[in-house]
């Protein structure tokens, strides 16, 4: 019986009048790489937001790593790591200074922070590249860069806001490796994505439509259920019908 | 620019903060022509506060003198100052005061009085009779001193910078950030027709603004408006033209909506603030910045817009400063025009 | 008649510190769909915003519709519709305002060329009121194409029309241009996502401001060098990991739910010979099968040409 490290109970957003999201109930366990997909404006990032303790819930509770997000969003944020599309890292501080920064952030240690400094650019294989400006870098080497930096602190979860977008196929493959790398240490990782083919490499994924989650299992059982060749295919099946995109 | 923007805000508020007024220019009239006026004259002369402008013969000159603007005080002896001392005890002198900038001339004659109550004091231990001279102030073209006078034309220059340096820069460089801009160009839309979209409406705003300003000036402040609202509405329409070519040239120069802002702000309407001469005084600051002054179209239409409202004069008499404030509307038109990007890079 | 020619087409920024367009020549037949297909920072928007005229080039030449870039360029804005890679209408103008405004702008109106737009209007008509800003993604995506069209271009440049974009929208779009062609307009796309390059005639993969590939979708798959193989096995992290130390694998990676691999010697024995040595390595259900290559598979075959077997494995980059 594998551990619960995510468990929202009927968790609401409202603005005014628009419910974005509303009253999601779900699990996720300890390990898992879980996808969370949707439409535009379906409300994958706003629950992304909540879960990790930025933004505070209409109603509904959540727990992430054990803490509350309505009540204890500081101890959340201290035992996660979040990495989105928008924002990665300094663009101008170079990659040493970067990876200084947010160690620092994080709480680790000087020691601790230069051991992973080691780590990362071995993995990476950024040898030569440590005192380059981040800005210099192209994107999919930024993005790359900017996980490990979120998970240099082995939080228990790692949140992922469409991290892959725009990066070339290789690219993307390489930052996937890195993920599979972080599960295989314990990291939960719950990564939000447009595209359907990361969805198979995920162990379980959900797909939310018009702020309520539609269906959640492994993407092998929604094929099946949904008489499905591809995810694509199951995406299509539950979106068609959505009201919320000709809004 | 985080530390060069605190010091030089503390150089120039510090020099121009000071309200001790030196070398101000005055006028001497005097009829008496005895050693008495003389001496106080002298006394006054040599003051730090004051420099003696010219010695006139006939107090109507006096008029034409503070048209001109650069004389701020002027006075009086009369005939038989010293014999009216002598055998009397007392005389009059009479000062008069260009109260426009009524905080000026209250403090320039209150420089005169006290220079006055020293002599008297001076001569009591030399000689036991007492003598009183009592200074007769008149306060010109404001004589109630009312302070709007001197802050109104201020206010209407800030307003009009505000409005149309701050609004054009903002709302052309939003094009750019929004991305609107990039459909804009991309179309038979001639890309100077932007400008002009941006330019006339704010212009007609700024008329409007600037309209309710003098109704609420005029009616609720008692501001007087002595000259012709013509002539009133042509200069001011000269600063808009300037200020929106200002405004076309800060939008060029970014891409940012928030730069555009800072520029406009701290770029032109903290000196316009500080140098227009409304809030402090200009011949309180030192030669360098009195120099740089000239540089702010508002301190010409500060100087017009008084010379109008509040003296009644017409063009003859600003025609100086109008060509200025012209020749620096043309100016910054053709260099905004200019500079204005047909592409984006 | 090629409507759109560009000749050693070369951008940098940075005073020539970064190179984005590097000696690109491709050509657009008339009437037809053109894809520049490739991840961010391939050059696409650069290449976009100097054939609108946006942008001046450091090298190289193009014309649009016989219209030289540079010195034309006039004519080439007065001719061509073009949606910018974000959205960029007025906010808080209403959809019938901004329609309107672009009409006019471009000397028409809305009823003149009603025809060309209607099936793609009459989708976001019902919200005719609402500011724009306040639309759905996929809405502001009509909603632009609306106003690119409006004036009946000759060429219409989309500039990644579909990012951002759910997948039910992103399909829509695209038949919306399929029906678009048959009014004789040259459309010429940009995106980032490998399965749309498919719904054109012609593509042009494109990587680090360099052009790899220029053809047909089914030209380029056919020019596939080796056979394709799927393959999947219960634990595909494993197994993964397992075949890219196998020298018998050339390439291996993931694709989806397969993984997708070329042998360094392909024939039948090899194939048999993996699928035993894997089930001794304790992989089960093991599936394995040949596959067509897809255009995301090509992209990939070209951007590791030449280089090592294993170079999926991350490496630095040059």
């Amino acid at each position: 019986m594998k551990d619960v490290v995510i468990s929202t109970d009927k968790l609401t957003k409202q603005f005014g009048e628009f419910v974005a999201v509303d009253a999601i109930s779900f699990e996720v366990y300890q390990g898992e790489i879980f996808g969370f997909l949707g439409a535009n404006g379906a409300g994958k990032t706003t629950a992304m937001r909540m879960l990790c303790g930025l933004s505070k819930p209409s109603s509904g509770t959540a727990m992430v790593a054990g803490f509350d997000v309505s009540r204890h969003p500081e101890q959340v944020k201290k035992h996660i790591g979040y990495m989105s599309q928008k924002f990665s890292l300094y663009e101008d501080l170079s990659i040493q200074e970067n990876i200084r920064f947010f160690g620092g952030i994080y709480g680790l240690k000087d020691k601790e922070i230069r051991q992973k400094s080691k780590d990362l650019i071995e993995q990476l294989g950024l040898g030569q590249e440590l005192g380059k400006m981040v800005g210099s870098l192209p994107l999919g080497w930024k993005q790359k860069l900017a996980f490990s930096v979120a998970v240099i602190h082995e939080p228990k979860i790692v949140f992922l806001d469409e991290p892959t977008g725009g990066v070339d196929p290789i690219t993307r493959r390489q930052f996937w490796d890195l993920i599979y790398a972080a599960s295989d240490r314990g990291i939960t990782v719950f990564v939000s994505t447009h595209y359907m083919d990361e969805a198979e490499y995920c162990n379980r994924i959900s797909m939310m439509v018009d702020g309520t989650i539609k269906a959640l299992d492994a993407p092998a059982q929604l094929k099946r259920t949904y008489g499905a060749r591809s995810m694509d295919e199951v995406f299509f099946e539950l979106a068609r019908n959505a009201s919320r995109k000709a809004d | 620019m985080l530390f060069g923007l605190p010091i030089a805000q503390i150089v120039l508020f510090g020099f121009a903060l000071t309200n001790e007024i030196r070398n101000s220019r005055i006028m001497v009239c005097d009829y008496a022509r005895d050693e008495l006026s003389q001496r106080i004259i002298n006394k006054i002369a040599v003051s730090r506060n004051f420099k003696l402008d010219r010695s006139l013969n006939d107090h109507q000159e006096i008029e034409a003198a503070f048209k001109e603007g650069k004389v701020r005080l002027a006075i009086i002896f009369p005939v038989h100052f010293k014999e009216d001392i002598q055998h009397n005890h007392h005389a009059q002198i009479q000062i008069l005061a260009d109260a426009s900038d009524p905080n000026t001339a209250t403090t320039l004659t209150n420089y005169v009085s006290s220079i006055m109550e020293d002599y008297q004091r001076e001569n009591l231990i030399s000689n036991p009779l007492p003598m009183q001279i009592m200074p007769e102030v008149r306060m010109l073209y404001n004589p109630e001193l009312k302070g709007a006078t001197n802050f109104v034309p201020g206010v209407m220059a800030m307003i009009l910078m505000l409005i149309c340096v701050l609004m054009t820069s903002v709302s052309i460089v939003r094009e750019k950030e929004l991305g609107t801009m990039e459909v804009l160009l991309v179309s038979p839309f001639n890309p100077f027709m932007v400008i002009i979209s941006k330019a006339v409406p704010y212009f007609l705003l700024s008329l409007v603004n600037l309209s309710i300003i003098l109704v609420l000036s005029v009616f609720l402040l008692e501001m007087p408006f002595n000259g012709s609202l013509l002539l009133f509405f042509a200069e001011s329409s000269l600063l808009i033209i300037t200020c929106l070519s200002l405004g076309l040239l800060i939008s060029n120069t970014t891409n940012s909506q928030q730069a555009a802002m800072l520029i406009s702000l701290m770029g032109m309407l903290i000196p316009t603030i500080i140098l227009t001469g409304f809030l402090f005084p200009l011949e309180n600051m030192p030669w360098a910045l009195r120099l740089l002054s000239n540089l702010i179209p508002a301190k010409w239409y500060y100087i017009i817009v008084k010379s109008i409202m509040i003296k009644g004069l017409g063009f003859k008499a600003i025609w100086r400063e109008s060509l200025v404030l012209f020749g620096m509307t043309c100016f910054l038109l053709l260099v905004s025009l200019k500079r204005f990007k047909i592409r984006l890079s | 008649m090629k409507d759109v020619v560009l000749n050693k087409l070369r951008k940098t920024y940075n005073k020539g510190g970064l190179l984005a367009v590097d000696d690109v020549s491709l050509e657009v037949e008339q009437g037809s769909i053109f894809g520049l297909i490739g991840p961010d920072g391939a050059g696409k928007s650069s290449i976009f915003r100097m054939l609108t005229t946006l942008l001046l080039p450091d090298g190289g030449s193009a014309s649009v519709h016989g219209f030289d870039m540079v010195r034309d360029y006039k004519k080439i804005r007065n001719s061509v519709g073009y949606m910018p890679g974000r959205f960029s209408l007025y906010q808080d103008l209403s959809v019938e305002e901004n329609l309107k405004f672009f009409a006019t702008v471009f000397g028409t109106t809305i009823t003149a060329n009603y025809d060309l737009i209607r099936e793609i209007y009459v989708q976001i008509e019902p919200f005719k009121k609402r500011r724009a800003g306040q639309l759905s993604g996929g809405m502001k995506q009509k909603l632009a194409l609306c106003c690119a069209l409006i004036h009946r271009p000759s060429v219409l440049f989309l500039d990644e029309p579909t990012t951002g974009v759910d997948a039910v929208s992103r399909k829509e779009f695209w038949e919306m241009l399929k029906r678009l062609k048959t009014q004789g307009i040259t459309i010429m796309v940009s995106t980032p996502y490998m399965d749309e390059a498919g719904l054109c005639e012609r593509i042009a993969l494109m990587q680090a401001g360099k052009v790899m590939s220029i053809n047909t979708p089914d030209q380029i798959i056919q020019q596939y060098p080796s056979p394709l193989y799927a393959i999947k096995a219960s634990r595909m992290s494993k197994l993964l990991q397992e075949l890219r130390t196998m020298r018998e694998i050339a390439h291996c990676y993931a694709f989806g739910e397969y993984l997708h691999l070329v042998f360094t010697n392909d024939n039948q024995v090899t194939q048999q010979h993996l699928l035993v040595l894997l089930r001794q390595k304790g992989h089960e259900d093991l599936e394995l099968l040949p596959v067509t290559p897809t255009i995301e598979d090509c992209f990939i075959e070209l951007m590791t040409a030449g280089t090592e077997p294993s170079g999926l494995t991350l490496k630095p980059l040059p």
